[in-house]
């Protein structure tokens, strides 16, 4: 039996001190060991996108990484996007459009939209869907999450 | 998951110390794990160690030199490859063939090296719970054969496989004339990427000539200054983004504008590796760039295919598709 290491992860700033077995998965190791729960599991085959979270800035799958394997990297989740009571833009925008439906998708989503918007892939509609093909929603709001990231890439009253 | 333990080597030496094999053995390397942690979890593979050699253990640089050959070393990610700016110069048929691979999380987190050791998609392989699979068990039998095959290949099969391989990477890069680096304990070698990939014959299990532990440390393309403005990766499939290929053609031509002088093709989604067309090539060398010339050449790509039941539409899909990138890349002076 694989014996377990202890491992310091740092999500959203803070450190968690975690003792887990090398085959637990990141996912897993965030919403068990870390109680941080807004990141979703699906398909757990890297297909949906629902685990989504940003490491060093960039968006992984986080089912498809193993804990011990983002020991020493930044971790982003959706539960750090908010500034206390204030919502993230694009959490703000995701209301406002009805990018949403169940929601079960919408934290990979919306992580996947923060490194789209900050890597400079929102110049169209069509390039928002792109670099949006990671993510899947069995609702079919596309439409409407294309237009909520579009929304925070240029608003319309220039906030 | 079977339970492992996990070693994270310092480098390569310390890495190839630990002698790792392909899937099925105890001791298996691991990289960005997009493609391992699927099989993991299906238990295709059950090892009982895992040796991580993403960055850090191994050289992940990207490097245009001076004489215009370009050079990645095997832990490069595909993501900061696709966005290089020296890359999307100097061989914009790397960059259009990563970006139009997988999304972004797994760009983001996959290494060149372990694109290239991708295994195959078919669907028979990955499901541990089904019988027939020659790869995954030797001696099964092959479940595609009489089974759905739509998806397989209809080059370079055999009657012990005909899964076909993935890589939209290793497509352009067997276009370009790529060649690997590789480390063993013995030492190192080089050869072609083209010449890296098996055919499965009656071992369709063993997909490569990478010896048991050995290791992919780069991938270098020779300089190709009058391919780069000339040159398309066209990839076709069930929808427009994030899915494997039916059928892509990787195009690079040298031409005065008129006439082409050079001609490299390799075809990916119809074949059991990485699909070169030497003879389509030859046909158009020293020919006119213009579509009916296209159209003549790419009538012979697909000599020798065997269609199954599903598959026969990609014999004629796949010199279309040669058709349509060579007019992309003819058009583009």
């Amino acid at each position: 039996m694989a014996s377990k290491l202890s491992i310091s992860l740092t999500v959203n700033g803070q450190t968690y001190g975690v003792l887990v077995e090398p085959r637990r998965t990141l996912a897993d190791v965030l919403r068990d060991d870390c109680h941080l729960t807004g990141t979703h599991i699906g398909c757990e085959h890297g297909i949906c996108g629902a685990c989504t979270v940003l490491v060093d800035d960039k968006p992984v799958r986080s089912c498809l990484m193993f804990g011990v394997q983002a020991e020493g990297k930044a971790i982003r989740t959706v539960e750090g996007l908010a500034d206390g009571e204030t919502l993230h833009p694009l959490q703000r925008a995701f209301i406002e459009h009805d990018a949403l439906q169940c929601g079960f998708c919408t934290p990979g989503q919306i992580m996947s939209a923060v490194a789209l918007l900050s890597e400079g892939r929102a110049g169209s509609a069509d390039e928002i869907r792109e670099f949006m093909n990671g993510n899947l929603c069995r609702c079919g709001a596309y439409g409407n999450i294309v237009a909520a990231i579009a929304a925070v890439a240029s608003p319309p009253d220039g906030r | 998951m079977h339970p492992f333990t996990l070693e994270r080597p310092r480098d390569a030496a310390a890495a190839l110390a630990l002698g790792a094999g392909p899937e099925g053995a105890a001791t298996v390397y691991i990289a960005g794990g997009t493609d391992l942690l699927p099989l993991l979890k299906a238990e295709v593979g059950r090892p009982e160690r895992l040796v991580a050699i993403g960055r850090g253990a191994l050289d992940a640089s990207i490097e245009v030199g001076a004489d215009g050959a370009l050079r990645l070393g095997a832990a490069a990610r595909m993501s900061d490859v696709a966005t290089h700016s020296g890359v999307s110069a100097a061989f914009p048929l790397v960059a259009q063939a990563l970006l139009a691979s997988a999304s972004p999380q797994i760009r983001n987190m996959a290494t060149l090296a372990g694109n290239l050791l991708q295994r195959t998609r078919c669907p028979y392989f990955r499901d541990a719970g089904s019988q027939a699979c020659n790869k995954r068990r030797p001696g099964s039998g092959c479940a595609a054969l009489e089974g759905s095959n739509r998806l397989h290949a209809v080059l370079g099969g055999s009657d012990h496989c005909i899964a076909t391989h993935a890589s939209d990477l290793a497509v352009a890069l067997v276009a370009l004339d790529a060649s690997l680096r590789l480390r063993s304990r013995d030492g190192e070698r080089r050869l072609p990427l083209e010449a890296f990939y098996r055919l499965p014959g009656d071992t369709p299990e063993i997909e490569t000539v990478l010896a048991p532990g050995e290791l992919i440390t780069a991938i270098e393309v020779p300089p190709a200054p009058a391919f780069a403005r000339r040159s398309q990766y066209l990839k076709l499939r069930d929808r427009a983004s994030f899915e494997f290929a039916l059928v892509s053609a990787a195009v690079a031509l040298d031409t005065d504008g008129a006439r082409i002088r050079e001609a490299r093709i390799a075809l990916g989604g119809i074949a059991t590796r990485p699909w070169r067309l030497r003879g389509v090539e030859a046909a158009l060398a020293g020919g006119p760039a213009d579509g009916a010339a296209y159209r003549v050449a790419a009538e012979e790509a697909a000599d020798g295919a065997v269609p199954r039941r599903h598959n026969a539409f990609k014999v004629e899909l796949l010199k279309r598709a040669l058709v349509r990138a060579l007019e992309t890349a003819g058009g583009r002076l």
